[in-house]
């Protein structure tokens, strides 16, 4: 349970740590809150030679409302979230999600870029900063590029990223008061990662929905079928409920989330989107 | 090899050591301070949880070098601290260890709740205790400890708990 031999290294700016990171290719990794990188390597799932520490790069350490929302930096501790230290823009949805990942001393420690690049299926932030529209800022020594959330992770633990590429920011969009939210997250005890979550943003007064669905096998995906089925029902009833459940089992099973023959999983993420999505529409 | 200096329980120590080596390591085998606890050393049991510049962390999944010069308190660095007395003596008052193994981590988490979260009730300390695992399965009287500590803190009685369960 140890990692395996490697080099560590501390830079203050981000050219240096990118031109560090591009050096080494595949052999070199950047070292956030160490929170998921660290069991990897003691797992030696994860071999790197190199690792750089970002933990003193300024650009990183660093959260500030901009135009129609908030830019936070890659190395914002998930803690931060939750005590409110940073301003929650999503009328509590980030403070909420924040307090439901790992534990405390975990929170204190892994950071929202770390976990967003890890990209984990089943993590908390993927599908959080899915249905808020969030965007991810890169930055590399050819100058970086901006990309969706949903874009920048394209895989079960994999991003568009390329050796030299560092999530430097990410930018969260303003909520409108009205708008709402549900997050519900099934998980074997508190704290664990989850077995399936999922998030809706509703925002019936600029007629705007998103619903996103996780779990631990397939990256994060949007609904396509249960937005509009959300914006046009004002009342909730447990009809309404059963025709959530079926259609969302019957996207499921078309785009392959999940094996169409896994009934315990389809009816698991079926019965976890209906319960985020009463919640989102009794607030 | 590479020199880390950290301050360990109001010590600052240096040491050569290699770059991959944890926290947890760090202290144990570098500094001899053995009641910080490895077990699973992938994060998930929490027996290696130490205060790390104030605050609960894993030493096992941490790079000892990623937190050079860091104030670190491990569970012995708590020999003049009242509320921590006091959080002990409530474990010895509910039998709240059995094999031992986990307390150091146990201790590290119940002070950060009773500073963090004074009102806390049972089940949000249950909750806050998720991330450490007792094998002997000895919870109950853990959150036993941890809520006569509150109140011991607060200068009231705690609210009834079921007794054993």
């Amino acid at each position: 349970m140890k990692p395996v031999p490697l080099e560590f290294t501390r830079v203050t700016s981000l050219e240096d740590a990118s031109t560090a990171l591009a050096a080494a290719g595949d052999e070199g990794r950047p070292y956030a809150g160490g929170q998921s990188l660290g069991p990897m390597l003691n797992l030696r799932i994860a071999r790197p030679t190199l690792l750089v520490d970002l933990s003193e790069v300024a650009a990183l350490n660093r959260h500030e409302p901009v135009d129609g929302g908030m830019e936070v930096g890659a190395m914002s501790v998930h803690s931060d979230f939750e005590d409110g230290k940073i301003n929650d823009v999503a009328n509590g949805l980030i403070q909420h999600a924040a307090s439901g990942i790992a534990y405390r001393a975990v929170r204190n420690r892994g950071t929202i870029g770390g976990s967003l690049s890890h990209a984990d299926p089943a993590a908390d932030w993927p599908p959080v900063m899915m249905a808020l529209d969030a965007v991810a800022k890169i930055y590399n020594t050819a100058g970086g590029y901006e990309l969706p959330i949903s874009e920048f992770i394209n895989g079960v633990l994999s991003t568009v990223m390329v050796p030299g590429d560092i999530l430097t920011t990410v930018k969260i969009p303003c909520l409108s008061e009205t708008a709402t939210w549900g997050h519900y997250k099934v998980c074997v005890k508190p704290g664990d990662f989850a077995q399936s979550l999922s998030v809706i943003l509703m925002d019936r007064a600029n007629k705007v929905c998103r619903v996103v669905v996780a779990g631990p096998s397939s990256p994060a995906r949007y609904m396509e079928t249960i937005p509009d089925l959300l914006l046009s029902t004002t009342v909730w009833s447990l009809g309404f409920a059963e025709t959530l459940k079926e259609t969302v089992i019957r996207e499921l099973k078309q785009k392959e989330f999940v094996e169409p023959t896994d009934r315990h999983n389809l009816n698991l993420h079926g019965t976890v989107v209906v319960r985020a999505a009463k919640q989102a529409m009794s607030q | 090899m590479s020199e880390i200096t950290l301050t360990i329980n109001e010590e600052t120590v240096t040491y050569n050591v290699e770059p991959r080596t944890s926290l947890a390591d760090y202290i144990r085998e570098h500094h001899g301070l053995t009641g910080t606890h490895t077990a699973c050393e992938h994060g998930v049991c929490g027996a290696c949880t130490i205060i790390l510049n104030g605050k609960p962390a894993r030493s096992c999944i941490t790079l000892a070098a990623a937190v050079e010069n860091s104030d670190i308190r491990t569970i012995e660095g708590y020999a003049q601290d009242v509320v921590m007395d006091t959080i002990r003596n409530c474990f010895i008052e509910t039998h709240a260890t059995q094999c031992g193994y986990c307390t150091p981590g146990m201790l590290a988490t119940a002070y950060d709740i009773v500073t963090r979260l004074p009102g806390a009730g049972r089940e949000r300390i249950k909750l806050e205790l998720s991330g450490n695992l007792c094998r002997c399965t000895g919870y109950l009287q853990i959150v036993d400890a941890i809520q006569l500590a509150l109140s011991k803190l607060a200068g009231s009685s705690p609210e009834k708990s079921v007794p054993n369960g």
